[in-house]
């Protein structure tokens, strides 16, 4: 065997750098986008403990807090957990935790008749 | 394992010499040898044989349950057992032929085995997964242990609530805090195997030339990724109830029993197909070597798999067909129950369409694969039955329910996994098992097997209930459970059969890398393989990679031989031996080891591997420590266990990966070639 | 805390020289915290179905949510664990520059926010307990204190994480050819936000 002093080489696949890694990241957001993006989020808590208080909407209350947590939720994992410009794998490997934890659950609480008691 | 011995006395690492007092407390390295080298080992060869070995012991213990069990049962009025220890002796039979045996020989065989198929060197962590061993020997023996502390858990092995949340005495502690000591092994196990899966696979290994037995294995290890959250959940709230006097299973409060059945069963159904996907991996595996013939229909197995580890979440509600959920859910869960019959049934056929017009060799694998495909489907087929409400009413709470159970998992994953031992055995120890003693355990395990549990069809459908620890005389159930016990007696006749078989063949003559003539790659490297797996990692072209290369088509479609190997555009330094030439190696599980520096024209690569550990072993101790004082409220003792598992994770996390010790040296030896410091542990 | 094993993996995103690349060019680690995280999903679905389950179903009588909550108190305790979120993703752009000093800046405010919290959280828990509730007097009072409980305990576990990371970081151990093991620590911390998100909204503010 020649070469000895080389550590065996292992072809790669071609490794395609994906936009989270390297150092330049051209889709990923400045630390300015990120302040603008917690903004928001702080924004929408407020909405949320607003909307709380106001009697007049207490009939549809449960249906936009839902909504607002979820646009909280969605955008704290798309940015700030990178899902959005990330590999596709990873989101793959979180929504499907996800929508099976959201899928059997709602079904279990469905047998239970908790939406209709 | 044997260990590389250098050509230089002197190049042993300090921390491995006799004369250092605290070399236990030095990190091992790769020349650590003997006991404390298995303690510490992160390869996941050793990890793999030590969970196969540990599970085949718990196997015998769950089997000699069950003889405890059928002595009792096999006749009227029996004295035996009393109730309370009848219930214990169930109970621990049906844990631990789940938890302790088929779940841990899976992964075992999983451990050992994907890397390697998908040609890699090793899983992505390699002590974590060492970890999952000992948290899983520690979880076992802990639950083990409650049989000399007052009494071993009693509530079934589904520990319906509120049955498990009031029984007195700490049965069912040792129960729910085993159980969670376990869940942590199989997700930590998970996590490690669905990266190596995913990240490790060697160039031209795409996903769809993946063996089906590392499919199946991913499967079920993403099956257990999202199961055991929800088992641990349960687990956890019905420990509360039992510790502090929490409401969650407490109907005087206004909780609702179900809540337990439905978080339990949400785990259990997918628990099941986790049971099941990797010994139909190891089917898919045997049956086309052994008709010379590629497995049909690829793509379809590997997506029937794949449905059926969706569906398998959408069906466990028909474990709960009679507790009054009402008729639209039963309908629903009705439905998709039928509907997950139909990706099974395909992998039933083709399976046999494997087999069909194939040129057949008879060896003991092949014979439990069969035993695989005839006994699952028996088993599906009542399976089946069960889905159809009405009839399932009726079968509820009988032994109908148990003879379909036994017989996809005993029939189905336990054939599966011995027809797996057999074939993969020449490749874990060098050697085979003895064809004709193989021969025989199986047709006395598939006699016996069909004894014990083929009147559970009939007693069953007479009536005889589930879970009861004696029956009385003048119901018609006599014979039927005479017949049984003498089959479980038969059964234990065919283990004793295989243990001889292991005994006998331990000296048997050496084989070479690929004493089957297979189709996949573990056959490519030496039996046993070296620590480091492949000198070189190999370049795939192809699914069935080392058939492809071994033989090509002629103008029939029949394979031809190819000629030598240096005509294939494999990797340079590949060993292709002509099967059965005996190899010239150690002892039955001793390493290839490398003879760098002896003056050999071939020596080893430079390969590093991960040193070992004693970390891992260290957390899993913590584990047990935490429980004990948590049963017996001796607070001091939880927060000691804690502070000692969280330091060794800690102490783990700052150990970097390689020892300093493991890092090659580098010069000449006396052949002037370069010394190999390889570690093998 | 990352795990670098030479010939098996790439275990950092960045391929090093010397490490041979993962099969899809990502490292095994960041795979690895994102399926944990997929599983997680599952734990925490099963607590807070449990808690949704018993809602309202407590026997009369007994202490009900409108009794001891704090609608205020919590929204700025919900607002502090948010804006950890926002410090985390700021220590993990510090370091992918290069600026150390930063990084331990973003990190300790990170940790000290997660601290606030579970500190907020406590201070809470006990003044539920004095007006009477806690995790034996009914369904409400065993669901809500497992749940938040659980959550808290991720929290805390997060906060060990970080202050770790700044130890590692003032004694040089953290490089900048490191960073990933901040992001993954980052991964798991805005995980532990939003399930507090949900909670939020699902205990707190739905009625």
């Amino acid at each position: 065997m020649t070469d000895a002093a080389a550590t065996t080489h292992e072809p790669g696949p071609v490794v395609k750098p994906s936009p989270a890694e390297g150092g330049t990241h051209h889709d990923h957001p400045s630390e300015l986008e990120y302040v603008k993006i917690a903004a928001i989020l702080a924004f929408i808590t407020a909405a949320e403990v607003t909307v709380y208080y106001v009697k007049a909407l207490k009939g549809v209350l449960a249906p936009i807090l839902i909504v607002f947590s979820l646009i909280k939720f969605t955008m704290v994992v798309l940015w700030f957990m990178h899902l959005r410009f990330d590999s596709r794998l990873f989101r793959r490997l979180f929504v499907t935790g996800l929508g099976l934890a959201t899928f059997v659950f709602t079904a279990v609480l469905t047998t239970f008749h908790v939406w209709t008691r | 394992m044997a260990i590389v011995t250098p050509s230089r006395p002197e190049a042993l690492a300090p921390a491995d010499r006799l004369d250092t007092p605290t070399r236990f407390l030095r990190r091992p390295t790769g020349y650590t040898k003997g006991l404390w080298g298995w303690l510490t080992t992160v390869d996941h060869k050793k990890i793999g044989l030590m969970y196969m070995g540990t599970a085949f012991i718990f196997f015998m213990i769950g089997g000699f349950e069950a003889l405890l069990l059928r002595i009792q049962l096999g006749s009227p009025d029996n004295t035996f057992l009393r109730a309370d220890t009848y219930n214990q002796v169930f109970t621990m039979h049906g844990t631990t032929m789940i938890f302790l045996v088929i779940m841990p020989l899976s992964a075992g065989l999983a451990n050992y085995l994907l890397p390697i198929m998908i040609g890699a060197r090793d899983v992505a962590f390699p002590r974590l997964n060492a970890a999952g061993y000992w948290i899983f020997l520690v979880g076992g023996l802990f639950m083990y242990s409650s049989f000399l502390l007052g009494g071993a858990p009693n509530g079934g092995w589904f520990g319906y609530v509120p049955l498990s949340r009031n029984m007195p005495g700490h049965n069912i502690d040792y129960w729910v805090f085993g159980l969670q000591i376990l869940g942590i092994a199989s997700l930590t196990g998970a996590v490690n195997l669905i990266v190596t899966v995913i990240n490790m696979r060697a160039p031209g290994m795409s996903l769809m030339r993946m063996p089906i037995f590392v499919w199946m294995s991913l499967v079920a290890q993403f099956l257990l990724l999202f199961a055991i959250p929800v088992i641990t959940v349960a687990l956890f709230l019905l420990n509360f109830d039992r510790l502090f006097s929490t409401n969650f299973f407490n109907v005087a409060a206004g909780s609702d029993p179900l809540l337990w059945q439905h978080l339990f069963w949400l785990f259990g159904h997918p628990e099941v197909y986790i049971l099941i996907l990797p010994a139909m991996g190891i089917v898919s595996e045997v049956l086309p070597v052994f008709t010379r013939k590629p497995l049909f229909g690829y793509q379809v197995m590997v997506f029937s798999g794949i449905a059926i580890g969706f569906m398998g979440w959408g069906v466990w509600a028909h474990h709960m067909f009679a507790t009054g959920l009402g008729p639209v859910a039963v309908s629903a869960f009705s439905a998709s129950t039928m509907f997950i019959a139909v990706p099974t049934g395909v992998k039933i056929f083709n399976w046999i369409a494997t087999m069909w017009k194939g040129k057949i060799t008879f060896s003991t694998p092949f014979l439990f694969a069969v035993g695989f495909v005839a006994m699952f489907t028996i088993g599906g087929l009542s399976g089946v039955t069960h889905g159809v409400v009405p009839a399932d009413t009726q079968q509820t709470d009988t032994y109908y329910i148990v003879a379909h159970f036994h017989y996809v998992l005993f029939g189905g994953s336990m054939f599966g996994l011995f027809s797996g031992a057999y074939y993969w055995w020449p490749k874990f120890t060098g050697r085979l098992l003895n064809d004709r003693i193989g021969k025989v355990h199986f047709w006395l395990m598939l006699i016996g097997f069909n004894m014990t549990f083929g009147p559970f069809h009939i007693l069953g459908l007479q009536g005889m209930p589930r879970r009861i620890y004696t029956y009385p005389a003048g119901r018609g159930w006599d014979v039927w459970n005479m017949v049984s016990t003498i089959g479980s007696f038969v059964i234990a006749a065919s283990v004793l059969t295989f243990i001889y078989n292991i005994y006998k063949s331990r000296n048997s003559p050496l084989v070479g890398d690929d004493p089957w003539d297979a189709r996949t790659l573990e056959w490519t490297v030496p039996s046993p393989p070296p620590e480091y797996n492949f000198k070189e990692i190999p370049l795939i072209t192809s699914r069935d990679e080392l058939w492809h290369r071994k033989y090509t088509e002629d103008e029939h479609g029949r394979a031809v031989r190819r000629e030598l190997p240096e005509a294939q555009p494999v990797m340079a330094g590949t060993e292709v031996e002509p099967s059965g030439e005996a190899h010239e190696g150690p002892d039955l599980l001793g390493a290839d080891v490398g003879h760098g520096g002896e003056g050999a024209e071939e020596h080893e690569p430079h390969i590093h591997m991960p040193s070992p550990s004693y970390w891992p072993l260290m957390v899993a101790l913590g584990l047990p420590i935490i429980c004990y004082g948590m049963i017996y409220k001796v607070w001091a003792v939880a927060i000691i266990g804690g502070i000692w598992t969280m330091s060794s994770i800690y102490a783990w996390a700052l150990e970097p990966a390689t020892a300093p010790e493991d890092t090659p040296v580098h010069g000449p030896d006396t052949a002037g070639h370069d010394v190999e410091a390889v570690p093998a542990s | 805390m990352t795990e670098t094993i030479t010939a098996t993996s790439g275990s950092h995103s960045e391929v090093e020289p010397g490490h041979p690349p993962t099969a899809t060019g990502l490292s095994n680690e960041k795979v690895g915290m994102w399926a944990f995280l997929g599983s997680e999903c599952l734990l925490f679905g099963a607590l807070i179905s449990t808690y949704l389950l018993f809602k309202g179903q407590s026997k009369p009588g007994t202490i009900v949510p409108k009794d001891v909550f704090d609608i205020p108190y919590t929204s700025v305790s919900s607002f502090v664990l948010l804006m950890s979120s926002l410090t985390m993703v700021l220590a993990l752009a510090a370091i992918q520059r290069g600026d150390h000093r930063r990084t331990r800046v973003w990190i300790l405010t990170t940790a000290l926010l997660g601290a606030s919290f579970v500190a907020g959280q406590c201070y809470e828990f006990t003044t539920f307990v004095r007006e009477g509730m806690n995790l034996r007097v009914n369904l409400f009072g065993s669901s809500f204190f497992v749940l938040t409980g659980f959550h808290g305990a991720h929290v805390t576990i997060g906060v060990l994480m970080l202050l770790s990371l700044y130890s590692m970081s003032l004694r040089g151990k953290l490089p900048e050819s490191k960073a990933e093991t901040v992001e993954l620590v980052g991964l798991y911390w805005h995980f532990v936000d939003i399930v507090w998100i949900v909670i939020f909204t699902l205990v707190y503010l739905i009625p």
